[in-house]
């Protein structure tokens, strides 16, 4: 049986839309889901005329979608905009090498260029060398607090004023979630936002917020896009693949439900008695941060002092002398060094 | 019956690395059709070589799975309850890896 688009009432229809359960043809959902995103990037004025704009790409589905899409859309409704490249290096063997290898091949197919920052050079670490030394717990919170900075400094570097990320809905109702689950109301709070850190010198933006993934892996799979896809070798240990797990199952009962999720967390308001932290600056190298020192400044020390669960056991019980004996992760004294951040409030 | 099934997204991995697969398939009971649920059901059973919890949950595909039947959503078919036909090509796509 035929099934006719609902849009144009002339083609086959090609796939079921998520959000409203549609059945359109393949032309139809190709306008549906470029419009909406430029819709999506006007609503939420994400880009002025002039702008030059960081792609974070990984050669995965999302950025190779985004760096399509945003190269279609500024030619399409003359944006204005400089766009290029940005990729992260974690160095993880077998999984990294071949993914820039697709974004190598984006750089050409769509005409904009390639920058690639590395863990190795940012911090004298790989990946890699990080699970070796903290195992394979944990080493997702290391190589996320390292590749956001990585990434604000690669797009620093190359003159950036913005930063677009590939993140869509099913990733930030997962993010909701997430923050839920952990009773972390500072990050729930932000977590919405389409644009986050515009206090600071690069904003970032995620113009698939609103966009389903499966709409991205059919809008891929119908155009042909070019992009890799391998899990992390690290990730099945992810704490996020619960929230990602149940999202799913949620999905396949009612597909609104991810939009929903959204919805209800941009209409939360934090309780004004929850205490949040102050954002200030890193004593040790200026990025911002709401502690003394960075966390990426914090898990640096912890990795080259031999101590790697610096950073991520929460102290118990008050005063410095606890927080002394848990960072001490393997028996060791940790040094009373003055400049040390305050180890009896780390945030995770 | 004769299929083309592809496998994508890493989902080959689970199937020898390789993307393409053309097979025959027969249903339990010679007589009846073959479903998509009973395919799902012969992949498990002959096609795939480790960790099928990867690609199927119950009696259908692991959430995030995406499955087109004749380059079409098949949840235009009937999901699960598509009747197949000869040389049909099913091409299964995982969505769960980074973006």
């Amino acid at each position: 049986m035929v099934r006719h688009c609902e849009l144009c009432k002339a083609k086959r229809a090609a796939l079921v839309r998520p959000r409203n359960r549609q059945q359109v043809c393949k032309d139809c959902f190709y306008t549906a889901f470029e419009e909406e995103i430029h819709q999506t990037i006007v609503d939420n004025k994400l880009f002025n005329r002039g702008d030059r704009v960081a792609v974070a790409a990984s050669g995965g589905k999302d950025s190779t979608v985004l760096a399509h899409v945003l190269t279609l859309l500024n030619k399409r409704h003359d944006y204005g905009l400089d766009l290029f490249l940005l990729s992260i290096d974690e160095g993880i063997a077998g999984y990294r090498d071949d993914s820039l290898e697709t974004v190598k091949r984006n750089e050409t197919q769509y005409g904009i260029p390639l920058e690639v920052v590395s863990y190795k050079t940012l911090y004298n670490w790989t990946m890699d060398e990080i699970v070796k030394e903290i195992g394979l717990k944990n080493n997702c919170t290391f190589c996320g607090v390292f590749r956001r900075q990585a990434l604000d400094r690669g797009a620093a570097k190359m003159k950036a004023v913005k930063m677009a990320t590939g993140h869509n809905a099913d990733d930030v109702a997962e993010t909701i979630l997430l923050n839920i689950v952990r009773g972390d109301i500072a990050r729930l709070a932000r977590c919405t936002s389409i644009i986050t850190g515009e206090e600071g010198a690069l904003p970032r933006c995620k113009p698939f917020k609103y966009t389903y993934e499966k709409e991205i892996v059919m809008y891929a799979y119908f155009k042909k896009l070019d992009y890799f896809s391998t899990e992390c070798t690290y990730s099945p240990n992810a704490y996020r693949g619960f929230a990602r797990e149940f999202i799913k199952d949620l999905e396949a009962i009612r597909p609104q439900a991810i939009l929903d999720i959204i919805s209800s967390g941009e209409r939360f308001r934090i309780d004004s008695t929850a205490k949040m932290p102050e954002q200030g600056l890193c004593e040790r190298c200026g990025y911002i941060s709401s502690q003394k020192w960075c966390k990426a400044c914090v898990l640096l020390d912890g990795l080259n002092r031999g101590l790697p669960k610096l950073g991520i056991t929460r102290t118990r019980g008050k005063g410095l002398a606890n927080g002394v004996e848990n960072a001490s992760g393997g028996g060791k004294l940790a040094s009373k060094d003055d400049r040390s951040p305050s180890k009896a409030n780390i945030d995770f | 019956m004769h299929l083309t099934l592809e496998f994508g997204g890493g989902l080959e991995l689970l199937f020898g690395s390789q993307k393409k697969h053309e097979v025959e398939v027969t249903s339990p009971d010679d007589l009846k059709e073959v479903t998509m649920e009973s395919l799902l059901s012969w992949i498990k059973d002959n096609l795939i070589k480790e960790r099928p919890e990867m690609f199927v949950k119950e009696s259908s595909v692991r959430p995030g799975v995406l499955v087109l039947i004749n380059d079409s959503d098949w949840e235009l078919c009937g999901r699960l309850e598509t009747v197949l036909e000869e040389n049909d090509e099913v091409i299964f796509i995982s969505t769960l890896h980074g973006g």
